[in-house]
């Protein structure tokens, strides 16, 4: 699992130095994080490589065509072209887990992930658990019979992160299902009914 | 067909359910403010002060401005004066001088924010921050309160170091100097704060006969940590103006408070701001109204002709996102035989931040007076002002440092006397109508609507096994070293005078306007499941209307201080006894008899006497309707707060409309108190701990929603514990700059920090002043957990062996091998 995690951050034979080198060779990501990136055609564009811009991404079981910038992020790409606002942006540097989403079922942050690196991958966020006629995924609906979360915020990546951890584990205990989602910050801090309810999900998903 | 006379007949309240926001937390769906888009939408960032304290000598936008895409910029001097306000008794009060604004050409911090620019996407205003042409005559500063405070030591402000009572009643604070004497340095040692001149304080009793008379005194030192409240929703605002009307998506605790905030801060009329805030991603008391910050793009969407966007990156949020100030206590405190607090001499210095005074200081002498009944008692404080982040109230502030510094000054003495240190809180515990410091004008003390922290002790000691536990022998190989903790804490819980407001529609539903602020803590919604339960309605034939005022919302309190499900569903009850009242009326004007004649039950009102003679909801709002006045809203009571009426005006006509505020009896100050039990197991080779075991026990008066109620003594009990064990500011003193700035730095609890076994109980008696019964569970759990483990840790390692909190590994082998303990900057705020 953990092995499978760190080779999917470096797709393609991408290294993380590679990928802090093409970040930095676009030019554009401030110390601060770039957290809007504007209409194709808006913002600086200078690439020292020839990158294809129009994409076709597999998001929720659907072919989605966007523009996306060589040093764009996923979370970018997802939140503010594709209007998948499902997933947060709370640190924007691979700490929080607010952004978290499957990507060939593997969970990712997507703050951390360039959008060119996922090309012919399988995405899979928040807003494609439940069915398209409104019934919940059994993960969401044990979280909900139990009230778990508190402000939500952190929900989606919690989500996120437990249906990657349960496709390896569906038999967690606490403690085992606690670790997979460590890499998830709450700041209610409300972990104990959290993992109360993901269990409750996870035993739902199970009787599926 | 049962009929509900009664005042309140709980068949919803008391019960979990899902809230109608869970749902939409789950799928995505959830709008927080940063999801909001805009046609034409800019998104704007900030310049920040590179320094701790200093004046911008020269700014030049040209550059900046010329940068393609860029829209606007906005500095200090486009801000509007904020306005004077008005109390309720209509006294003005002055707009003070020394109060934050949302930019400033004087940063008294580093991270605060000077200007903002507006443009199409975050390259291009981040491109125009660095073009921005800009110096700074850079300024003394001070990053630790005690450097403040020496002989010689730089004032954070260039007009003093220190909050002063105000010169003359009626008027605000003001900012001045205090400086202690190098004698009194001196005298107190490295590992103690000096005794030197306080800003305020009072006292009851005879503080010296009762430390004189005491088997035992303790002189203690300990200090609590800056901790930023770091939400994981930054600060967000989406602003535009429509038809001269201010719109604003952020990210608030509260509602309709929120208005009023950010009215003042634009000196602008409150009926021309709508605020939307149906979900806040967290606040803990850092977003109450979350009114500064949000100027800017407000002010930026005017001066751009744009709605513009504020979404702050992590390090600013770190900067602006508030944080609860540190506060280093020392505490005399002379103990009887039996463990009962004869005096206690409390002085609290706190790391103030540079701007508005902060309370935690203040709050900590009230509550040590409530919580540990001293018979005698003294407070003195110093709110001493830095050169760093601006403070706000975080959960429990005071409540939080109070049980720090003074839990385990209890257990200390517990040891000394060869006493159980459960029974030593419990000798000293509040109790009933407890009297509550400091002294009014005549002397005598406030007193609390009720206190049962005894039954939560016990029951909570049962529930964790404190006997079975303290008798266990201790691991007999090996390197760990077990101990176990018990402490209190308590917090305000309830206010009172907020109003309700309810449509009963012509298709017999029941709508509930409420401008309670939505942050998670569920009680914007629990609060109405007492609405419901007035009027026996299914809680499926509800609609809660919250987080937008253009829908109309009733006046709520803010949500903060845990005041919401007290005082909330006092006025939800008041709301739903006049829909009561108004259906008796209207089903006697229409089928003859008199109000009293008839009762209500299964969504009718009906004649008592023959239960097929009456009208359905549906029906009698329908009546309504035609009878007009104040059965639909077209005449509002008298009473009502004027936002209610401005609400009550735009919903007249579509049903019926029952409006009241909450002008229940309560006699005391409303607090709750939860009792927390801790076990830890220290590796002393490592200095590596686990929380093995914690057991909180509520008293905060009828539950209203077991699942809510629980998640916020558990959530809530992290944040104790993450205070205690890992959690605090490190700083650069040379340059006065922050080195935490970031999770990974700033370390907040993670899953895995949970302890073991977490287990939780509610007292669930009623407080008699409030006809619900229910007071706050969202801060007393705070100090509670905080204390337990800290009381744990010395169990384990022994006295006097840390003066500080957060507990951490290094002081952890510092106590186990003294030799190694740092001497120097004991006492620093920041290290």
């Amino acid at each position: 699992m953990h092995a499978s995690i760190v080779e999917s951050i470096r797709p393609a034979g991408m290294t993380r130095r590679q990928f802090i080198k093409s970040v930095i060779a676009a030019g554009a990501v401030s110390s601060s994080g770039l957290l809007f990136s504007g209409p194709a055609g808006a913002g600086p564009k200078a690439s020292p490589r020839v990158v294809e811009r129009l994409l076709t991404l597999d998001v929720n079981g659907q072919r989605r065509r966007v523009d996306v910038l060589p040093q764009e992020t996923l979370a970018q790409t997802l939140r503010h072209k594709l209007g998948l606002t499902g997933l947060k942006v709370g640190c924007d540097r691979g700490e929080c887990g607010a952004c978290t989403v499957l990507v060939d079922a593997v969970p990712q942050y997507a703050c951390s992930l360039l959008t060119q690196s996922v090309r012919g991958k399988s995405i899979l966020t928040i807003e494609g658990l439940a069915r398209p006629d409104g019934k919940l995924h059994p993960l969401q609906q044990g979280v909900l019979d139990e009230q778990g979360f508190q402000c939500g915020y952190c929900a989606p990546g919690f989500l996120m992160a437990t249906l990657g951890f349960l496709a390896v584990n569906p038999h967690p205990n606490r403690q085992e299902l606690a670790h997979g989602v460590s890499g998830n910050l709450c700041r209610c801090q409300d972990y104990d009914k959290i993992l109360t309810g993901l269990m409750r999900g996870a035993e739902y998903m199970r009787k599926e | 067909m049962a009929d509900n006379d009664a005042l309140f007949t709980p068949k919803l309240t008391g019960h979990n359910y899902v809230t109608p926001d869970l749902r939409a937390k789950l799928t995505g769906s959830a709008r927080f403010a940063d999801d909001f888009r805009a046609e034409g939408m800019l998104v704007c960032k900030l310049l920040t002060s590179p320094l701790p304290h200093a004046r911008v000598t020269h700014l030049d936008l040209r550059t900046a401005l010329a940068v393609p895409g860029v829209r606007a910029i906005l500095t200090a001097d486009e801000l509007p004066p904020p306005a004077d306000s008005v109390s309720d008794s209509g006294a003005v009060i002055k707009a003070s001088p020394w109060a934050e604004r949302a930019l400033t050409m004087e940063p008294l911090y580093q991270g605060e924010p000077i200007l903002a620019v507006a443009a199409v996407d975050e390259a291009t205003a981040s491109a125009a921050i660095e073009a921005v042409d800009i110096a700074y005559e850079a300024l003394p500063f001070v990053i630790d309160p005690l450097d403040s405070l020496r002989p010689g030591g730089a004032n954070a402000r260039t007009d003093g170091n220190v909050w002063l009572p105000p010169a003359r009643p009626g008027e605000r604070p003001r900012i001045g100097e205090l400086k202690w004497s190098a004698a009194e340095f001196e005298a107190a040692g490295p590992d103690r704060l000096p005794l030197g001149k306080a800003t305020n304080e009072w006292s009851y009793g005879e503080v010296e006969a009762g430390l004189a008379r005491a088997a035992l005194v303790l002189d203690e030192t300990f200090i609590t940590p800056n901790v930023s409240h770091q939400a994981l929703e930054t600060r967000s605002a989406l602003a535009w103006w429509e038809n001269g009307k201010l719109h604003l998506a952020v990210g608030s605790q509260s509602t309709v408070q929120t208005v009023p905030a950010i009215a003042k801060w634009l000196n602008m009329d409150a009926n021309d701001i709508v605020v939307i805030s149906e979900y806040t991603g967290g606040g803990f008391g850092g977003k109450i109204t979350a009114s500064v910050a949000a100027i800017i793009p407000a002010l930026l969407a005017k001066k751009a002709r744009a709605p513009v966007m504020l979404r702050a990156s992590r390090e600013d949020e770190q900067a602006i996102g508030r944080a609860r100030p540190s506060t280093i206590g020392r505490m005399r405190a002379g103990f009887a035989k039996d463990g009962r607090l004869l005096g206690l001499d409390m002085l609290v210095v706190m790391d103030n931040g540079p701007y508005e005074e902060q309370f935690d200081a203040l709050m900590a002498g009230r509550l040590a007076s409530l919580l540990y009944q001293p018979q005698a008692m003294r407070w003195r404080g110093a709110a001493v002002l830095t050169n760093t982040p601006t403070r706000g109230a975080q959960t429990a502030p005071g409540g939080l440092q109070v049980s720090a510094l003074l839990g385990p000054v209890l257990a200390k003495a517990a040891r000394r006397l060869g006493l159980d240190p459960l029974a030593i809180c419990r000798i000293n515990a509040p109790e009933g109508r407890a009297p509550v410091g400091p002294p009014k004008p005549d002397g005598s003390l406030n007193a609390a609507t009720s206190v049962f922290v005894k039954q939560a002790l016990d029951r909570g000691a049962s529930a964790f096994g404190w006997q079975a536990r303290r008798f266990r022998p201790a691991p007999a190989k090996g390197t760990v070293r077990r101990g176990i903790g018990v402490a209190t804490g308590c917090f305000v819980a309830g206010t009172v005078g907020f109003d309700g407001l309810l449509v009963i529609t012509p298709q017999g539903r029941l709508r509930i306007h409420t401008g309670v602020g939505n942050l998670g803590t569920e009680s914007f919604s629990d609060a109405q499941r007492v609405a419901a339960d007035a009027l026996d309605m299914p809680w499926e034939a509800c609609e809660i209307v919250w987080g937008n005022t253009g829908r109309h919302l009733a006046w709520s309190c803010v949500s903060g201080g845990s005041q919401t499900i007290h005082a909330m569903s006092r006025a939800a009850l008041a709301a739903g006894l006049d829909a009561r009242a108004k259906l008796k009326e209207i089903a006697a004007q229409t089928l003859g008899g008199k109000p009293e004649d008839y009762a209500i039950g299964s969504q009718r009102v009906f004649r008592r006497d023959n239960g097929t003679q009456g009208l359905s909801f549906a029906e009698a709002a329908r009546r309504a309707i035609e009878l007009g006045g104040i059965y639909d809203g077209h005449q509002c009571p008298a009473g009502i707060n004027k936002a209610t009426q401005t609400a009550v005006a735009a919903l007249a006509g579509q049903g019926l409309v029952a409006v009241a505020r909450d002008t229940f009896p309560r006699d005391g100050q409303t607090y709750s108190h939860v009792a927390s039990f801790a076990e830890v197991e220290v590796d002393i080779e490592t200095g590596m701990y686990r929380i093995t075991a914690l057991h909180a026990e509520a008293d905060a008066g009828t539950v209203v929603h077991p699942r809510a109620f629980a998640g916020q003594l558990a959530g809530r009990s992290m944040l104790g514990i993450g205070h205690a064990t890992r959690q605090k500011w490190f700083y650069d003193k040379e340059y006065g700059i922050p080195v935490s700035r970031r999770f990974y730095q700033s370390r907040p609890p993670t899953i895995l920090c949970c302890p073991e076994h977490f287990t939780w109980g509610s007292v669930g008696i009623p407080d008699p002043q409030t006809p619900i019964g229910a007071r706050g569970i969202g801060e007393p759990p705070t100090g509670a957990a905080c204390a337990a483990v800290l009381c744990a840790l010395n169990d384990a390692l022994g006295d006097d062996t840390f003066l500080r909190a957060p507990v951490m590994v290094d002081a952890v082998l510092a106590a186990i091998e003294p030799a190694i303990r740092p001497a120097a900057d004991n006492l620093s705020a920041n290290v």
